[in-house]
């Protein structure tokens, strides 16, 4: 292709103008690609700062810099007094240390030259610019940690998201494996039917089901947040099918003819070769479990015991919106876990998006 | 075994082949139906039997908080007419929509380009930093950009003033602002949508690009005539995934308007109205009613762009 561009393009314009041209659209195209990527990450970068800031800094001035700063002070004779920076009549200006505040004057201390004493400075002393170092509070972090009781939320969710992990790998692996292998009666039909699942409106199916869940005593237990996953979902029977029916069928038919029966196949021949998608079906229920807000938020609502992580940090953020230091240091640790994941799975999940999303 | 005692049966009435065929293949259906089990269960149970029940409830009073039900006929969808909320978080989804909805094909649609760019340095990098957001939970990502999108201190806002915007919206405050905000938010999840398209993009034949070229095409003709007919499918796709997406439109406003759908109404959304009238008024006749009109426009939505379809998406014969 390149090659073809080049021979159009010279016979009209010298060889370094094309080099020229060819460098400028790289250079724009990365320069657009930059401007994109730090928009994406501008609100990663106002929350980590903010998750850093100590409360009084906030309290004073929420629109002032944006670093986590600290006032300065310096140390005089056992008391610390905050430094200022203080502009004399030459023309220089000085950090000093406020040591005795006045209307009219106030009196300073020179950090660097403690031994001069008591320095006189007229004027007032509020028009002063305070002198400020970065300071990070990472200790919001562990104040948060203890009021949302991040270990309690951390393992609720952990529990949640690993039990309905088994249950939908279970389920869905069965069912994918009927839909790629078995010859059923109008199977295409059905798997029209559970791919036509993927756009019904949950709402449509929420009332009666939270009904009978609160029927049968499941509200206010991780019950209804599981037991559904045990029965299949039609995300992950097409992605393990699609797998499937990409496996050769002679070696099933191999181990059939030895005499296996179809669990063993499934069991010995066909899991052991999907390995790729099974890890896909789980992460991907893992984290949508992690990320699930509006289950929990229904069925686990006035049963902070047993709420997830999700739900967690909802309501404390809801009643904590006074100290968005805090708010913000509980939003990045609830989205670690999740991350993490992503950043040493990205190649699975990402080709798992592909599967689903492109081969439908 | 069986195919042993199937031979001595078979050998006298017919031909040895059929009857042993036979008893395999309705062998390997029983099979088929029990590893199939768990799916036909969990649809009857969680799916269709709910929708029945859900559409009997229209008709009904029900409610949690009794213990009796009773049959109100028409009463639930005459009310649906009766009901200015129900009117104005139709109102505020639909105006919601007509933005989100092409912007959210638009820009995983320009990011998937510039993905598949041939001058772009660095892919998987900005493959990454895009799909990334996408990752973050809801509930962690509305309160990042609740904190991105203040007024006075959130840093949108610092970096328009920067650019000499003096006076910018205070985006979730402002009845006029607040849509395009959720928006912004929406942005940072087209990831999926993106990798798709991007992974469509990749598998366009390049002979088509080569064909192009040899006739003089430039970048932008190869894009509009080759690229986007090849991956229309994945266009429709999403399409249909983000209309029905957008009418369950819920997490965002309840959230970031600590669920009062304020200012005004004007983040009051159609499914907050449901949830509200379902699960704090405990109404679930009504609420199966509204849940219902939205399934049935969900409905018509997808079979008038299926209808629409066969147009503007193309299907390369073969699979």
């Amino acid at each position: 292709m390149a090659a073809v561009t080049y021979s159009k393009s010279v016979n009209t314009s010298p060889y370094y103008a094309v080099r020229l041209r060819r460098f400028a659209v790289t250079a724009l195209v990365g320069l657009f690609a930059l401007v994109l990527g730090i928009g994406y990450l501008l609100p990663f970068g106002n929350m980590a700062l903010i998750a850093v800031k100590s409360q009084d800094q906030i309290a004073a001035s929420g629109d002032g810099p944006i670093w986590p700063l600290e006032p300065e002070v310096y140390n005089y004779e056992g008391k610390d007094y905050p430094i200022y920076t203080v502009p004399f009549e030459d023309g220089t200006s000085r950090e000093l240390a406020l040591v005795k505040k006045g209307r009219q004057t106030s009196q300073f201390v020179d950090p660097a030259n403690p031994d001069a004493g008591l320095v006189d400075w007229a004027g007032n002393w509020r028009g002063l610019a305070q002198v400020s170092t970065i300071a990070p509070h990472f200790d919001n972090f562990g104040i948060a940690w203890d009021i949302i009781n991040f270990p309690r939320l951390f393992g609720n969710t952990v529990a949640i998201a690993l039990i309905g992990m088994v249950g939908t790998l279970l389920s869905s692996i069965a069912v994918a494996y009927a839909f790629a292998r078995f010859p059923i009666p109008g199977k295409n039909i059905l798997f029209l039917v559970l791919i036509g699942t993927i756009i019904l409106p949950r709402q449509v199916t929420l009332i009666p089901t939270y009904a009978f869940f609160a029927k049968i005593g499941w509200t206010q237990s991780w019950l209804p947040l599981i037991v559904p996953h045990f029965f299949a979902n039609a995300y992950n029977v097409f992605l393990l099918r699609q797998f499937f029916m990409t496996l050769p069928r002679e070696l099933d038919e191999a181990a059939m003819i030895d005499g296996a029966s179809p669990f063993t196949v499934l069991y010995r021949v066909i899991i052991p070769q999907s390995w790729p998608a099974i890890i896909s079906v789980g992460l991907f229920h893992f984290i949508f479990a992690w990320n699930d807000y509006f289950g929990p938020l229904l069925y686990l609502l006035g049963k902070p015991d047993l709420q997830p992580i999700s739900v967690g940090v909802q309501i404390f953020n809801f009643q904590y919106g006074q100290r968005p230091e805090l708010v913000q240091a509980t939003s990045l640790m609830a989205m670690i876990l999740p991350l993490v994941i992503f950043f040493f799975a990205q190649k699975v999940f990402m080709r798992g998006v592909v599967v689903t999303g492109v081969e439908k | 075994m069986v195919m042993a005692s199937v031979d001595t049966a078979g050998v006298l009435t017919s031909p040895r082949e059929a009857p042993k065929r036979r008893t395999l293949q309705q062998q390997q259906r029983i099979w088929g139906w029990i590893f199939l089990s768990p799916w036909i269960l969990g649809f009857v149970l969680f799916t269709a039997a709910p929708m029945i029940a859900s559409l009997i409830f229209t008709f009904t009073d029900f409610s949690l908080s009794r213990p009796e039900m009773s049959f109100v006929g028409l009463k639930n969808w005459q009310n649906l007419f009766n009901d200015p909320l129900a009117i104005i978080a139709l109102g505020v989804t639909i105006k919601y929509a007509l933005i989100a909805v092409p912007i959210g094909i638009l820009v995983p649609l320009g990011l998937a380009a510039l993905l598949n760019s041939k001058h772009l340095f660095g892919k998987r990098i900005w493959r990454t930093i895009f799909y990334l957001p996408y990752m973050v939970p809801a509930v962690s990502s509305i309160f990042i950009w609740r904190s991105f999108l203040n007024g006075e201190t959130g840093w949108l806002n610092r970096l328009l003033i920067q650019i000499g915007i003096t006076d910018p919206p205070n985006w979730l405050q402002s009845e006029a602002w607040i849509l395009q905000a959720f928006v912004l938010i929406g942005l940072w999840g087209v990831g999926n949508a993106m990798l798709t398209m991007l992974a469509t993009m990749q598998g366009v034949p390049t002979e088509l690009y080569e064909a192009a070229d040899v006739d003089g095409a430039n970048g932008f003709t190869k894009f509009l005539r080759i690229t986007l007919p090849m991956i229309s499918p994945v266009i429709f796709y999403n399409l249909v995934l983000s209309v029905i997406g957008v009418m369950q439109y819920f997490e965002v406003p309840y959230i970031a308007t600590l669920g009062t759908g304020h200012p005004g109404t004007s983040a009051y959304f159609y499914n907050m109205h449901l949830y509200k009238t379902a699960f704090t008024y405990f109404d679930m006749g009504y609420g199966s009613t509204l849940a219902w009109l939205m399934f049935i426009i969900a409905l018509a939505l997808t079979a008038a762009l299926f209808a629409t379809s066969r147009r503007w998406v193309y299907y390369s014969s073969g699979d």
